[in-house]
């Protein structure tokens, strides 16, 4: 009898390859939770595939020792709606950038997210275009200086969150490069969810957007600006916890639960309610604007629809239920034919 | 006083009305019956871009001709010898295609002042009511109040009623040529089994057109047009679109892969997205994409799971795809394009035909991306060439064009369909399982047909990643080494040059093996140039017909036929696409004949440039 084989680790993800993202970038710390988490999953490492598009996230596959397809520029969630189709028992991970998911592959996107392949996908959001040195890109907030926008952009930027749900997405989360441990919670919660699960990460360019995420990730600015949403409880954030947030009819509201206002009032977050993760991905402000709402991380939304290839699979077996085994000689011959002797 | 019998060899008629009068299917039925009755037949359905075009004007003319005959058939006919017309719009576009002494059938109800004004006829003028027509024989029938009494009792609103006009043509269009009805009339029973009203309007209809005939002492003559003599075998007829998903389901079949066919409709591509979706009991799997771009790059991600990943277009389809497809050369996985070409350049003429693909297959995308590139050359050709690009694609791990346009994917012809036995196998090597202490496992190792393996996940031991940028030869890794990226260019060049290893060589079609003239085509021409050939031959002209299939890599006995003629004249329905890529790589004076009209060749036209050519 053989021994049964070690468990993998972290180790057996990487590839020999030389990783090529600029020293600091927070592509690393992505790659790092991804390999820690894989071997957790329980997948036998040669049923994983990573496909990517085209920009710096998109190196992502070359570093990870599983099949990997670096395709082209948006067409990543394409190529994973093809191969999803043929072998749906594969794990497919979809990696990608604001750039080159939002823009160029923007269409692809929503109708990946509409079709629910069960698939993973991750957008590394920098809100810049890193590979090719530093334009605006669509995720990048109007006014952004850039070199294509050196009196700053006019583009009113897309907020992935509300787009992944209005494309009617079975799951969305958002998380960020400096928390590695929640950023692996959320990279498993969308590996167990059956659909097309959108991980938002925000990742530091720090050559090109430097800084982008900071009020989110620094000690001094985090507990003010950032909100984790957990099924069950309340959404609370501040220093210690001292503020909320109340639902005023449909307009969320930041209360002082230091100044009188009672924690049993506060929204509680239940992932499953589709009108509130809709409000909830409108918590977008500009952390610069007075008043403004926290930014949310966590789990938005999961709700659990059919996925495209399995509803393929069963028309399939549907019409071999009632026509039979395709029989090539009977297709062949067609219904009316004649015989010339 | 009962009609005389008359028989004809080969007879082309033409049905033209507004699109709309049920044209086209009055034609294929008609079509069917000649089949099933031993008749050849080649057909030419021409309609307007519009769904609706405006009714009763030129441009909303649809037409559907068909050639049937007792002797073999090739072409759907120069001319017609009966045209059919429900309007006067119909009589102005298609008049100057019959011939002379043809038979005229206009329905008057549709000569009246306001259709005659809309197909700009002057104020006054009635082609029935002057001599105009005097060298044809002119029947007129009312169709329009016929079916309206046929069908004055069924309680249908008149435009419904309306509707069927078309089954009266075809009614007295059988009686003409002594066809039964039967076939028809099964066709009915089954198209409207859920409204047994219109099935008993519609028959009612189309057996009034047949008894109008025989009841009518107008019509003195009836015609009769015998069985063909064609090989033995057992005949079924076929379109060139539906032959084409046959084909991939053959393929698929026979090598027992998974066909994934990724698509975005598209004129005149579509009907072979609508055959494979009916056909998932083979596990068939059709994915309609958002666009055309996801439609290839979804073929080539099944290809990567170990699929057979094909897509459909027509040439402004197969633009937007041009990116993937360089991808796929560069990942050297399997991949099928099928490009049903039609008027171009941009939107052209979505509804015409045209040849005009061929070097946008050949050299359409960044870099130097060779494909392999095959064409059909009639409807029932489909079938075989859609199988052997399958049997390419997956042997030899590359991209293949499949080439057809709109002329051959919409006509009909009989098939002496193959029994799967009879196909060519087609071999799949998935690469093998590796075990920790097996050495590296290669994805960029080349075979003797510089093919690499198909590593598929799911496969132990063979993960391993491709991609867009250029590959180490043999390991895949990314490389940038100027070396490198000339030898891999000239490796992918190499690989479908040597294609040529494993196909047929170039046969003669007809004619003598050396000689004066050389008529080298491809593609739809092939009716009209064997048409043409055979008349000419007959005539005592030397010349000589080949008609290549497999366009990249050539049979590498191409070169060697050309040079056994004193002249190559190649006839092209494009500027001179073929002529540009056969001067090119043999160097030989071939003379280009070119027709960019949105129209095939007719063999007339073929025949008078032989003449015109051996004259000299």
């Amino acid at each position: 009898m053989e021994s049964t084989l070690a468990p993998l680790t972290a180790k057996d993800f990487v590839t020999d390859q030389d990783v090529r993202w600029c020293p600091g970038c927070g592509d690393y710390s992505i790659l790092k939770q991804v390999q820690t988490v894989l071997p957790e999953l329980g997948i036998a490492r040669e049923n994983i595939v990573f496909v990517s598009g085209i920009g710096c996230s998109s190196r992502f596959p070359y570093y990870m020792e599983t099949f990997g397809m670096h395709s082209i520029h948006g067409r990543a969630a394409a190529v994973a709606s093809g191969l999803k189709a043929a072998r749906p028992e594969l794990s497919v991970w979809i990696v990608s950038g604001d750039g080159d998911s939002m823009s160029i592959g923007g269409n692809h996107l929503i109708h990946l997210l509409r079709r629910n392949f069960n698939v993973n996908l991750l957008i590394f959001n920098n809100e810049i275009y890193g590979l090719t040195k530093g334009q605006y890109s669509p995720a990048s907030p109007a006014g952004k200086i850039t070199k294509s926008s050196p009196m700053g952009s006019i583009d009113h930027p897309f907020n992935p969150a509300a787009l992944a749900l209005g494309a009617d997405a079975t799951f969305f989360a958002r998380s960020m490069d400096r928390d590695p441990i929640h950023m692996r919670e959320i990279l498993k919660r969308s590996n167990s969810h059956k659909g097309s699960s959108v991980v938002e990460i925000y990742q530091n360019c720090n050559v090109f957007n430097d800084g982008a995420f900071e009020v989110f990730t620094e000690k001094g600015t985090k507990k003010m600006e950032t909100l984790f949403v957990e099924t069950g409880k309340p959404l609370v954030f501040g220093d210690g916890g001292n503020k909320g947030i109340k639902l005023d009819g449909f307009t969320p509201t930041i209360v002082d639960l230091t100044a009188g206002a009672s924690a049993n009032d506060l929204w509680i977050h239940d992932e499953t309610d589709r009108v509130k993760a809709q409000i909830l991905s409108r918590f977008f402000d500009d952390p610069k604007m007075e008043n403004h709402l926290p930014r949310p991380f966590g789990v938005f939304y999961e709700e659990k629809r059919f996925c495209y290839e399995d509803a393929m699979l069963a028309q399939i077996a549907e019409s071999i239920k009632t026509k039979g085994d395709g029989d090539l000689d009977a297709l062949l011959r067609g219904k009316n034919t004649w015989k010339i002797n | 006083m009962s009609a005389t019998l008359e028989t004809r060899k080969n007879v082309a008629i033409m049905f033209a009305g507004d699109s709309g009068d049920g044209i086209q299917l009055t034609g294929t039925q008609f079509t069917d019956t000649a089949a099933l009755l031993g008749n050849d037949i080649s057909t030419f359905p021409n309609f307007p871009a519009e769904i609706r075009a405006p009714q009763g004007t030129l441009a909303g003319v649809s037409g559907y001709q068909l050639h049937f005959g007792s002797v073999e058939i090739f072409t759907p006919g120069d001319g017609c010898d009966v045209l059919v017309v429900m309007n006067a719009a119909a009589l102005k576009a298609n008049l100057k295609g019959l011939h002379t002494g043809g038979i005229i059938i206009a329905n008057t109800d549709g000569f009246d002042a306001k259709n005659l004004k809309l197909a700009k006829y002057p104020d006054g003028v009635n082609p029935l009511k002057d001599s105009s027509l005097d060298k044809y024989k002119v029947y007129e029938i009312d169709v329009t109040k016929m079916t309206r009494t046929a069908l004055a009792d069924s309680g249908m609103g008149t435009k419904e009623i309306d509707r069927s006009k078309n089954m009266f043509v075809l009614g007295f269009i059988y009686w003409m040529f002594n066809r039964n009805m039967d076939n028809s009339i099964a066709f009915l029973k089954d198209k409207f089994k859920k409204r047994p009203d219109l099935v008993e309007a519609n028959l009612k209809v189309l057996k009034a057109g047949y008894h109008f005939g025989e009841t009518t002492e107008t019509f003195n003559a009836r015609y009769e047009v015998k069985a063909a003599v064609m090989q033995k075998g057992e005949y079924r007829n076929i379109m060139g679109n539906q032959a084409t998903a046959l084909g991939l389901i053959a393929a698929a079949k026979k090598s027992g892969i998974e066909l994934f066919f990724g698509t975005y409709p598209i004129t005149p591509a579509s009907d072979i997205l609508h055959e494979l979706s009916k056909h998932k009991n083979f596990g068939v799997k059709t994915f309609q994409a958002e666009d055309e771009i996801a439609a290839v790059c979804s073929a080539i991600g099944a290809s990567f799971g170990g699929s057979l990943g094909v897509t459909a277009s027509s040439g402004p389809g197969i633009a937007l795809k041009g990116e993937a497809i360089g991808l796929a050369t560069m990942l050297e996985i399997p991949l099928v394009i099928c490009n049903v070409q039609r008027g171009g350049p941009s939107t052209g003429l979505p509804t015409k035909t045209e040849q005009a693909d061929l070097l946008q297959a050949m050299y359409g995308r960044n870099g130097e991306g060779p494909a392999a590139i095959i064409s059909a050359s009639t409807p029932s050709d489909c079938f075989e060439t859609a199988y052997e690009a399958c049997r390419i694609a997956i042997e030899h791990m590359t991209p293949v064009f499949f080439m057809s346009d709109g002329y051959i994917a919409n006509g009909s012809e009989p098939w002496i369909f193959p029994q799967s036995k009879d196909l060519k196998p087609i071999k799949i090597e998935y690469a093998k399982e590796r075990n920790p202490e097996d050495a590296k496992f290669l994805p960029y190792k080349r075979d003797e047909k510089l093919a690499r393996p198909w590593a598929i996940p799911g496969t132990k031991g063979l993960e391993h990643r491709v991609g867009g940028i250029e590959k180490e030869n043999e390991t895949g890794n990314i490389s940038y080494d100027p070396d490198n990226h000339e030898l891999m260019v000239k490796l992918r060049a190499e690989k479908i040059e040597r294609i040529a290893d494993y196909v047929p060589l170039q046969t003669i079609d007809n004619g003598p093996a050396k000689g004066k003239l050389l008529i080298l085509g491809w593609g739809s021409t092939y009716g009209s140039i064997k048409t043409a050939v055979i008349e000419a031959l007959a005539e005592g002209y030397d010349v000589a017909h080949a008609h290549v299939r497999y366009l990249n890599p050539f049979p590498k006995n191409l070169g060697e036929i050309l040079f056994n003629y004193e002249t190559v004249l190649m006839p092209e329905i494009n500027s001179g696409q073929l002529i540009k890529l056969v001067r090119d790589k043999y160097l030989v004076p071939a003379i280009g004949f070119n027709k960019v009209k949105g129209m095939p060749f007719t063999s007339t036209e073929i025949k008078e440039k032989i003449v015109e050519l051996l004259k000299k």
